[in-house]
């Protein structure tokens, strides 16, 4: 195989497994906004909180794993509820650049809180695979790309199983399907709206850890990948958990090829913008995206 | 004694101000800022001629947000897009300020046009999630497009000169900025006596109403983003003389998300709160910083938390502001207003 191709499908596979992270950051948001039409405009926060309080229960407070998870997200679980009941309920049907505004108000308060609680040095996660590659045919695959990918996996496979057959799952399509039929058949839309802040809040913590594990540790920068899911559930569609899910890998497969061709030309940073770009590509061409339902009205 | 608004025709209803009271007050208020600067330190002119670049930059997305109701996130990049192209009008064409600014000025409305054309598409979450990833774009271009803007590097600014004299302090600096606040406020204040005006107010309201009405809603939102980005591009212009030196950090996302703040906190389609709002927004930190300041005798880590509790106060006054007041400093105003205006007899 030539040096070229290798080249390439190491981008592919680095690019699935990032991914796969976006995904997952893109299931919480969509989940959200197919719930309540809240459109969080802090998730790099939501899994910045995340990352920093598995780092603290495992590294800090030196709880076992299988302590230290079921805390973290109970953690996530209670975060959630606190921004559903204490700051977005209020808001239900305000103008939209209220609610978005005070997405932007709770992930300062987030950001602050973790930045005051645990300053901003880089918090060092532990190793939990060896960092040797290992070889995938000719490609060099490192195996906590892998990992993360198989988890991310495992978890989309869960939660698809959750939202098809359990009865929660069910009330939450009917939520978000229509709101009135669902009440009329008996969902507590609002409990649905708690529930979908708080998964949002599980599954961003999950990305949190994987990501912390994926880079070595913590810092703030990782906030900054968050916004990243606004081109991935821009080009899934804003209300499609499957389209979310693909267009994660999509966007973290294209984003790694356009920083490892485009970077020697530009000069590095291309991966930050690249994703960008396409999502203004897809909002004039297909707005809402592959899977989403087209209801943009023309203005 | 006057109890209310009595308007028999439509030219004292569209008057700015009802009485010579207000008239009076504001010509002492700018007279007394006129005279301020001999009595005040090099700090506190910092800060009022940051608050005077914000005042500008907060109107201009105050007319594209709270009074076109267009939402934009990208703020940030249209003050970039204004310092820039007046640095780079002064250093690389060598013209001098008081053609540079407003120069940088309409090619900022040029730059803002084009990040208007999404919104005939697109509406409220579409557009901001659109001009979002505009100001990411925009940065990018900044920090490389290095013959230009000179990248991470920075690029530095020579003062502007007024009949042979360098406005390179913050003190002389001063006029310059509050001779273009004076007329952005005024500017601002009539537009929306205007058809024009009145014609983003109606697109704000229900766009289908609008153009139902026969207000072109091509023209006006793109005219919309058009004014607002003059604005940001004036207020970039003066950041550039300001601090004399620009880095593309000092444009990133936050700054937007500030403006977003300085708008909403203040009053969404309020010309007072905006100035209210930038007033806030600039003084926030340098509360909190002499807040620590103050307190470092007994607490001596206190000035490492200051940015995370700007943070955290911001957050909390934003989440505050559009939970009880959405209307914003501007409504308090309001309120405190009349009721001075009835005392003693204000029930």
């Amino acid at each position: 195989m030539t040096e070229h191709l290798v080249f390439m499908l190491q981008l592919v596979i680095t690019g699935i497994a990032v991914g796969g992270v976006y995904s997952l950051m893109a299931l919480g948001f969509v989940l959200i906004f197919k719930a309540s039409s809240v459109v969080n405009f802090g998730p790099g926060e939501l899994v910045l909180f995340g990352a920093y309080v598995s780092w603290a229960t495992i590294l800090n407070m030196k709880m076992p794993l299988y302590l230290a998870l079921p805390v973290t997200l109970v953690v996530a679980i209670l975060l959630g509820l606190v921004i559903e009941r204490g700051i977005l309920r209020p808001l239900i049907g305000e103008p939209i650049i209220s609610v978005i505004m005070v997405t932007f108000g709770f992930a300062s308060v987030i950001r602050g809180v973790l930045n005051m609680t645990w300053g901003s040095d880089t918090r060092p996660f532990p190793v939990l695979f060896s960092p040797e590659p290992f070889r995938l045919g000719p490609v060099p695959v490192s195996p906590v790309h892998l990992w993360s990918f198989v988890v991310v996996l495992i978890l989309l496979l869960a939660f698809s199983i959750f939202f098809r057959f359990s009865l929660t799952g069910m009330a939450m399509r009917a939520t978000a399907d229509n709101q009135q039929v669902a009440q009329s058949l008996g969902v507590s839309v609002k409990r649905i709206f708690a529930l979908s802040w708080c998964i949002a809040c599980v599954v961003s913590t999950l990305a949190g850890i994987i990501l912390g594990n994926v880079r070595g540790g913590v810092d703030f920068s990782l906030a900054d990948l968050g916004l990243k899911v606004f081109p991935v559930v821009i080009l899934g569609g804003l209300d499609s958990v499957a389209g979310a899910i693909i267009g994660g890998v999509l966007i973290g497969v294209l984003e790694n090829l356009s920083g490892g061709y485009l970077d020697p030309i530009f000069g590095g940073g291309v991966k930050e913008v690249a994703p960008f770009v396409i999502l203004v590509l897809i909002l004039m061409l297909r707005p809402y995206g592959f899977f989403g339902k087209a209801e943009i009205e023309r203005v | 004694m006057k109890c209310g608004g009595f308007r028999v025709s439509y030219r004292s209803d569209e008057r700015i101000f009802d009485t010579a009271l207000p008239i009076v007050g504001l010509v002492l208020l700018l007279a007394g800022l006129a005279v301020f600067p001999p009595f005040a330190t090099t700090y506190w002119m910092d800060v009022l001629n940051r608050i005077g670049i914000a005042i500008i930059g907060a109107i201009g997305l105050n007319i594209l947000l709270g009074f076109t109701g267009q939402i934009s996130i990208g703020h940030a990049a249209f003050l970039a897009v204004g310092a820039y192209s007046t640095a780079i009008l002064e250093v690389n064409v060598g013209l001098p300020f008081f053609l540079a600014i407003p120069l940088g000025a309409l090619i900022t409305s040029g730059f803002g046009l084009i990040f208007g054309i999404p919104s005939l598409r697109l509406k409220g979450l579409y557009l901001a999630i659109a001009t979002l990833s505009a100001h990411f774009i925009t940065t990018f271009v900044i920090v490389h497009w290095e013959s230009m803007t000179k990248g991470v590097v920075g690029l530095s600014v020579p003062p502007a000169v007024v009949l042979g004299l360098p406005l390179d302090s913050d003190f002389r600096i001063f006029y310059l900025i509050y001779a273009l606040v004076v007329p952005a406020i005024l500017f601002a204040k009539n537009l929306f006596r205007t058809r024009v005006g009145r014609a983003f107010i109606a697109v704000r309201d229900r766009d289908v109403a609008a153009s139902v009405m026969g207000v072109s809603l091509l023209r006006y939102k793109l005219l919309a983003f058009i004014v607002s980005s003059f604005y940001a591009g004036v207020a970039g212009g003066l950041m550039a003389h300001h601090s004399r030196i620009l880095f593309p950090d000092s444009f990133t996302l936050l700054v937007a998300i500030d403006y977003l703040a300085m708008v909403i906190i203040g009053g969404m389609g309020s010309i007072v709160g905006s100035i209210f709002g930038a007033i806030f927004m600039t003084l926030l930190p340098e509360v909190l910083k002499l807040t620590a300041t103050s307190l470092t005798g007994v607490y001596p880590q206190a000035f490492g938390f200051i940015a995370s509790v700007r943070d955290v106060v911001f957050g909390l006054a934003v989440i505050f502001f559009l939970m009880y007041e959405p209307l914003g400093l501007a409504r308090i105003w309001v309120r405190f207003r009349s009721y001075w205006q009835l005392w003693p007899y204000s029930y």
